[in-house]
C-alpha cells in the first residue's frame, strides 16, 4: 500500500491559504493548518476593544477558515522569536515596517521545524497559498525560491496555486500530488482565485483589503518608529505593540506620549492599564481615558490634562477637572480650561 | 478526570486560545479545563478552536466581564 503523505499548511485566514489546503484535498491529501501569532496579526485583538467593531463577526478567520476545510489548526506564539525578524530584518522593509521576505522566510522555516517535530505522524511536505506576483517582497519571482532556501524548506515547499510557474518540487516529482492537477496563477488578479472558490463551492472568505498584518499599515508603522525613537531604543514588549492599536496618540513634547481613547470600547481597554501607565480621565465630564506613555514631569500636568479635557464632553466648558494618577507616585486633581481645538498642533499627531 | 484552571484574563485573542491549547496538550482525554478570560472573541474562538481539534465545550458562562468556558479534552 502506497504511504499516505500529508502536509502543513501556513494559513492567514484569507482566500489563498483556504484554497491551497481545498487543491491539496482534492488530491487526497491530508492537512492540517499551522498558523503564527506575531502580535502584529490583525486577527483578533482589535476585536475587543473598539465600539464600532461590535457588529462585525468576531471571529479569527484562521479558525474559521480551518473549520470550513475540516482541518486541524496550530496557533503558535512566536511573539518573541518574531522581534528578530522585524527588528533585524536582511532582506529589509517594505513600503512600512513590514519585513514581509524575511517573515515569510522566518514562517516556513517554523514550518519547517513542525514538519521534522511531526515526521513520525507522516507529515513530510509545507504548502503555502502564495501566488507569484502576488506581493511586491516576498511573492515575487526571484524571491519565492529564496523562501524555499532560506527556510531549509528546499523543494518541500509547494505553492499548490502557482506551482506551474515554479520548479517541480519533490511532492510532486516523486508523484505525491498531480502537477497537471495543479496552478499556474500569477499576479495581482484575484479572479482566478474567486472562479476557484466557486468551483469549491466556497462563497464566504476573508479579503483584508491591507493583508493580514498591521505592520503594512503605514499610520501603524509610524507610531512604532515614533516609540522607538522616543525610547532611544528598538524593542518593544506585547503592551507596547497592542497599545499602538489603539486610540489617538499625541506627542505634544518629545517627553511624553498621550493615548486617548476614541471610544468608550477603548476607554475601557485603556483602563486596563493604569497600573502600568499614567493616566487622565474628566471626573467633571464625561470623557475618554487616556495614557501617559514616558515620563510626566510636573509642569506637564496642566499640558497634558488640558489636551485630554478637549477631548471629552466638557470641551467646551470654562474649566473641567482630571484625575491625573502615576502609579506609585501620585493621584491628583487638576483643574484646566479644555485646549481650543487650533492649539492641538497637527504635527503632535504621530 | 482531572479538573484545571487556566486565567487568561486580560488576555486578547488569539492568545487565551493559545495558552488553553497549549495546556490541552499536556492533559489527558476526559480532563476538563475551565479557562477564565475577558475577551469576548473568546467566546467564538475557543469552542471553535476546540471543534477542529476534537475536544468539546462542555460549559461557557459569561458573569460581568468575566468568561469562564470548560473544555473537555478529546481523545
Amino acid at each position: 500500500m502506497a504511504q499516505q503523505h500529508k502536509a502543513v499548511a501556513l494559513i492567514s485566514g484569507g482566500l489563498d491559504s483556504m484554497l491551497a489546503v481545498r487543491v491539496m484535498q482534492e488530491q487526497g491529501i491530508e492537512v492540517e493548518g499551522i498558523n503564527f501569532f506575531t502580535g502584529f496579526c490583525v486577527e483578533g485583538h482589535t476585536h475587543a476593544i473598539r465600539n464600532q467593531d461590535k457588529n462585525k463577526p468576531k471571529r479569527n478567520n484562521a479558525l474559521w477558515v480551518a473549520e470550513q476545510l475540516g482541518i486541524k489548526l496550530h496557533i503558535v506564539d512566536v511573539i518573541e522569536e518574531y522581534k528578530d525578524v522585524l527588528l533585524n530584518p536582511k532582506h529589509g522593509y517594505g513600503a512600512n515596517m513590514n519585513p514581509c521576505l524575511d517573515c515569510k522566510i522566518f514562517m516556513v522555516g517554523k514550518a519547517v521545524e513542525w514538519v521534522k517535530e511531526h515526521h513520525k505522524d507522516g507529515f513530510d511536505f509545507i504548502i503555502t497559498g502564495e501566488v507569484i506576483g502576488q506581493r511586491p517582497m516576498s511573492q515575487r519571482s526571484d524571491t519565492m525560491p529564496l523562501v524555499s532556501e532560506e527556510s531549509g524548506a528546499e523543494d518541500l515547499l509547494l505553492r499548490p496555486l502557482c506551482a506551474k510557474n515554479l520548479p517541480e518540487t519533490k511532492p510532486e516529482r516523486e508523484g505525491w500530488v498531480d502537477r497537471d492537477k495543479l496552478y499556474d496563477f500569477h499576479g495581482r488578479n484575484r479572479k482566478p482565485q474567486i472562479a476557484l472558490a466557486k468551483s469549491f463551492g466556497l462563497n464566504d472568505f476573508a479579503s483584508p483589503a491591507g493583508g493580514c498584518c498591521f505592520l503594512t499599515d503605514k499610520s501603524y508603522s509610524d507610531k512604532l518608529v515614533d516609540l522607538w525613537q522616543a525610547r532611544n531604543s528598538r524593542d518593544y514588549e506585547m503592551d507596547d505593540i497592542m497599545l499602538l492599536k489603539v486610540g489617538r496618540h499625541i506627542r505634544p513634547t518629545p517627553e511624553f506620549k498621550l493615548i486617548i481613547a476614541r471610544d468608550a470600547g477603548e476607554s475601557k481597554f485603556l483602563e486596563g492599564y493604569r497600573k502600568q501607565f499614567a493616566s487622565i480621565y474628566s471626573t467633571s465630564h464625561s470623557g475618554p481615558m487616556a495614557l501617559v506613555d514616558g515620563d510626566l514631569e510636573p509642569e506637564q500636568y496642566q499640558l497634558a490634562a488640558a489636551i485630554v479635557a478637549r477631548y471629552g464632553k466638557g470641551r467646551s466648558a470654562d474649566e473641567v477637572e482630571l484625575s491625573l494618577t502615576i502609579p506609585d507616585r501620585t493621584s491628583l486633581t487638576i483643574k484646566t480650561a479644555p485646549m481650543e481645538t487650533q492649539a492641538v498642533m497637527q504635527e503632535w499627531y504621530v | 478526570m482531572n479538573r484545571e484552571q487556566l486565567d487568561a484574563r486580560r488576555l486578547l485573542c488569539p492568545m487565551p486560545v493559545i495558552k488553553a491549547q497549549n495546556r490541552i496538550a499536556s492533559m489527558q482525554p476526559g480532563d476538563e479545563l475551565d479557562v477564565i478570560c475577558t475577551d469576548p472573541g473568546a467566546l467564538n474562538d475557543i469552542p471553535a478552536w476546540a471543534r477542529i481539534n476534537g475536544h468539546e465545550v462542555v460549559e461557557s458562562h459569561q458573569h460581568d466581564d468575566e468568561i469562564r468556558i470548560t473544555v473537555r479534552v478529546g481523545a
